[in-house]
């Protein structure tokens, strides 16, 4: 196991300065200083909720005091590799919603697209501004070893988390001013900005003003309502719920004590399923019935486009880097984690004879749920898990169980190695931006590999250090 | 604004307003069982607090009426819409169904009271020690509306903000002057008496006007006065007549900020009007229970009114 603060009892770069810092302080100032971020962020409200489990609705999302770090060579890398990255699953989603070049070269499976339940055919033929689909993509990375990076999944809908690295470096500076003070830590409070200057940029055809934009939440009972209301309120643009808005001729508005208001841009948190029951589920309620058809002739813009889940289907996945090849002649720069498809005999015969050494997931799953980790898993769970493939090969894909990296985290017996991933958010409009920085989560169960906030994951921030 | 935005921020004041009055009840309720009974008839003070809370429907009729057991329904009780934990709870709901339209000083005020009354020792608190329970009420009222004060814009969020404050707080001080009302029957028998001044003092220490009320009158308590203290005094500030000339000043700057008119401006100043041109003895002989009655129908029916003008629904 790469552990990012210390090889073989030698503190790496990045992290000299902090432990000295560390060393100096002692543990109790470090337990007071613990303890000082919870009651902070109980105090801001930054809360989180986990779906179908019950019980409180604004849990806490636990927050690690000691920093991710990385230097800014190492970030440069991840810096090419995400852009590239974003660029390319745009191009795709361009294309199989136009020619689908990148089928009929023989490339990507038919089937894997047109018949995939993320493919929209109601978008099909449509221009979004700026042909972009994704306009916030959330790439979530792991390490393995000092230059060794994969790409574990691609976020191309709506990711979340942006508003814990934002909160998260706000505590951290309040907290540790010194540090910052002596050390080059890039900022990210820009993300917000970029945001907005994004999502101006894609202003739909029949705009011709500075384009009002909301944000669209499904409402305060949502797991990432906070994130929702926490970005809204950082651009300064209204947050609505579908109750809000309404379809008037072919433009959108919302309502308003002056009466109606026109709205142009709508960065929508809530599915693709969801946002008009006129065009799909005729039985949702969070949606504005009609807004598809002012979509379509150019009257507002929604972000992501309709249609963008399909660029981050875990069976998509496996193709991205033939995408990048594809569409932009490059070699990709970051990798995918090798990965076997149930849906070829092979794969499936190779992955069930080896399901205690990997990782097994849904192919549409997502949030870490219905996952079978294999060297963590027992002999039970395992046949259990066989047969749900058996009925459904198509369905799963397996992964080598990945030795994560690890970085000291505060857990009960004091500080130790914990595992962790990253996710960059990479915003995509008239130009590709990305804040230098991103959320790391942390898996705070010793050994496990499972980071997921609603499966006992934590958070981190993520420092990356400047020349 | 969005209309939801106005909307919750109306019923957002309008709860933390509730929460402050129904302590200010109890208190009145707490001080008069301090009384020798006799003077009262078989009326309980705790029935008459009921009463004037507006939530005896929602009472176990099998609960006794003693101050332990009314107390913990108006303060704890989930089943009761208008207990003080829930007017946290609902504002708290509120203020998060919109947090972009509040400062993070209003969120902090209205989160830590509810975490704070979510604690088990507030129970044992509200049982051994209500005035104290009661005075932390009334602090997190106090906090709530200035940290409103002190940090928010004074745009149209302020206004409704402000409209949901005075709208409640004259139905709230309409129903304190009622109490008086449930515990002296026949009102007219017992006029002049001791405990009939010391019931009216405890009004004016409900409504926190014990000082006020001596600045301006110096140290005659006739029930008059303090009546007229708490409805047509303009210049105290939790009577109806001051809450009336608020709600017309800020459906006024709400006019001339959007450049528009509605009914509801008609009827404010007309509620308004109606305050200034009465006076006590008319009141008083007419009967103070059915001048309250007919004010609290007028201020609800604005209330609505209100609703109406700016798009969002009564709630």
């Amino acid at each position: 196991m790469f552990n990012e603060m210390s090889v073989d009892d030698q503190i790496r770069e990045p992290y000299r300065a902090l432990v000295d810092w560390m060393e100096a302080s002692g543990p109790e100032v470090l337990e007071q200083k613990r303890l000082e971020a919870e009651t902070l962020f109980r105090k801001i409200g930054i809360t989180f909720a986990v779906y179908g489990e019950g019980g409180d609705p604004e849990r806490l999302i636990p927050f690690d005091l000691i920093p991710r770090i990385f230097t800014s060579q190492e970030w440069r890398k991840l810096d090419r590799g995400v852009k590239q990255r974003a660029r390319a699953l745009n191009a795709f989603l361009y294309d199989v919603y136009h020619n689908a070049e990148i089928i009929k070269a023989g490339i990507i499976p038919a089937d894997l697209v047109f018949r995939n339940e993320a493919f929209e055919p109601a978008v099909i033929g449509i221009d979004p501004p700026r042909n972009v689909y994704s306009h916030i993509v959330g790439v979530d990375i792991v390490r393995t070893g000092p230059e060794d990076f994969y790409v574990l999944e691609d976020n191309c809908r709506t990711p979340s988390g942006v508003s814990y690295m934002l909160e998260n470096r706000e505590i951290m500076m309040r907290m540790f001013p010194d540090l910052f003070k002596s050390l080059r830590i890039e900022p990210v409070e820009s993300y917000p900005d970029m945001l907005l200057k994004t999502l101006k940029s894609i202003a739909p055809r029949k705009c011709d003003r500075d384009p009002n934009i909301v944000v669209l939440t499904p409402g305060a009972m949502n797991s990432a309502y906070y994130e929702h209301s926490f970005l809204a309120d950082q651009m300064g643009v209204e947050l609505v719920e579908g109750q809000d808005l309404f379809v008037h001729e072919d433009r959108v508005y919302m309502r308003t004590t002056r009466g109606p208001a026109r709205v142009d841009v709508i960065y929508r948190r809530i599915d693709d399923a969801y946002i008009d029951p006129l065009c799909f589920k005729p039985d949702s309620v969070l949606g504005i019935p009609g807004l598809m058809n002012v979509y379509r002739s150019g009257g507002v813009a929604i972000c992501s486009a309709p249609g963008a889940g399909v660029a981050d289907d875990k069976a998509v996945y496996t193709y991205v880097p033939d995408m990048i090849r594809f569409y932009l002649g490059q070699e990709p720069i970051l990798n995918n984690v090798p990965t076997w498809k149930c849906g070829k005999p092979d794969d499936l015969k190779y992955v069930l004879e080896h399901l205690g050494e990997l990782v097994v997931k849904e192919v549409h799953g997502s949030g870490g749920y219905g996952m079978l980790v294999g060297p963590a898993s027992t002999k039970e769970e395992q046949a259990a898990y066989a047969k749900r493939i058996e009925a459904d090969p198509g369905d799963f894909i397996a992964q080598p169980t990945l030795s994560l990296s690890a970085c000291p985290t505060f857990v009960e017996s004091g500080v130790a190695p914990r595992h962790v991933d990253f996710r960059p958010f990479c915003l995509v409009g008239d130009d590709v931006r990305l804040t230098p920085g991103g959320l790391t989560r942390v898996a705070l169960r010793e050994g496990s590999l499972v980071v997921n906030s609603s499966q006992g994951g934590g958070v981190k921030d993520t420092w990356i250090m400047s020349d | 604004m969005l209309s939801r935005t106005a909307d919750n921020l109306f019923w957002l004041s309008r709860y933390v307003e509730r929460a402050e009055n129904m302590a200010r009840l109890m208190e009145m309720g707490y001080r008069m069982a301090l009384m020798p009974a006799a003077a009262t008839g078989n009326r309980s003070e705790w029935e008459s607090v009921l009463s004037a809370s507006g939530c005896a429907a929602g009472y176990d009729p099998d609960a006794p009426l003693r101050q332990e057991e009314v107390a913990n329904f108006l303060i704890f009780n989930r089943d009761n819409p208008s207990s003080i934990i829930n007017c946290f709870e609902y504002a708290r709901a509120n203020a998060r169904a919109m947090r972009t339209a509040i400062t993070a000083e209003m969120w902090e005020a209205l989160n830590n009271a509810l975490m704070e009354l979510r604690r088990p020792s507030m129970h044992n608190l509200a049982k051994n020690e209500l005035p104290e329970f009661i005075d932390w009420v009334k602090k997190q009222g106090a906090l709530f509306r200035g940290a409103t004060d002190s940090t928010i814009l004074r745009n149209d969020g302020y206004d409704f903000i402000r409209l949901g404050t005075f709208i409640e707080r004259a139905d709230n001080t309409a129903r304190l002057l009622d109490v008086k009302y449930y515990v002296l029957l026949p009102e007219t028998s017992m006029v002049g008496d001791g405990v009939d001044n010391y019931q009216w003092t405890t009004v004016l220490r409900a409504a926190s006007s014990l000082r006020a009320f001596h600045w301006v009158y110096r140290d005659d308590y006739s029930p008059h006065r303090i009546a007229h203290f708490l409805i047509l005094n303009p210049f105290s500030p939790r009577s109806l007549a001051h809450c009336a000339e608020q709600i017309t000043q800020h459906l006024e700057r709400l006019a001339r900020h959007y450049g528009q008119r509605h009914s509801v401006h008609r009827q404010a100043v007309e509620m308004y009007s109606l305050l200034t041109q009465s006076d006590m003895d008319e009141i008083f002989s007419t009967g103070l229970h059915e001048f309250l009655n007919d004010f609290q129908g007028r201020n609800r029916i604005l209330s609505l009114a209100i609703a109406d003008a700016y798009h969002f629904g009564g709630q």
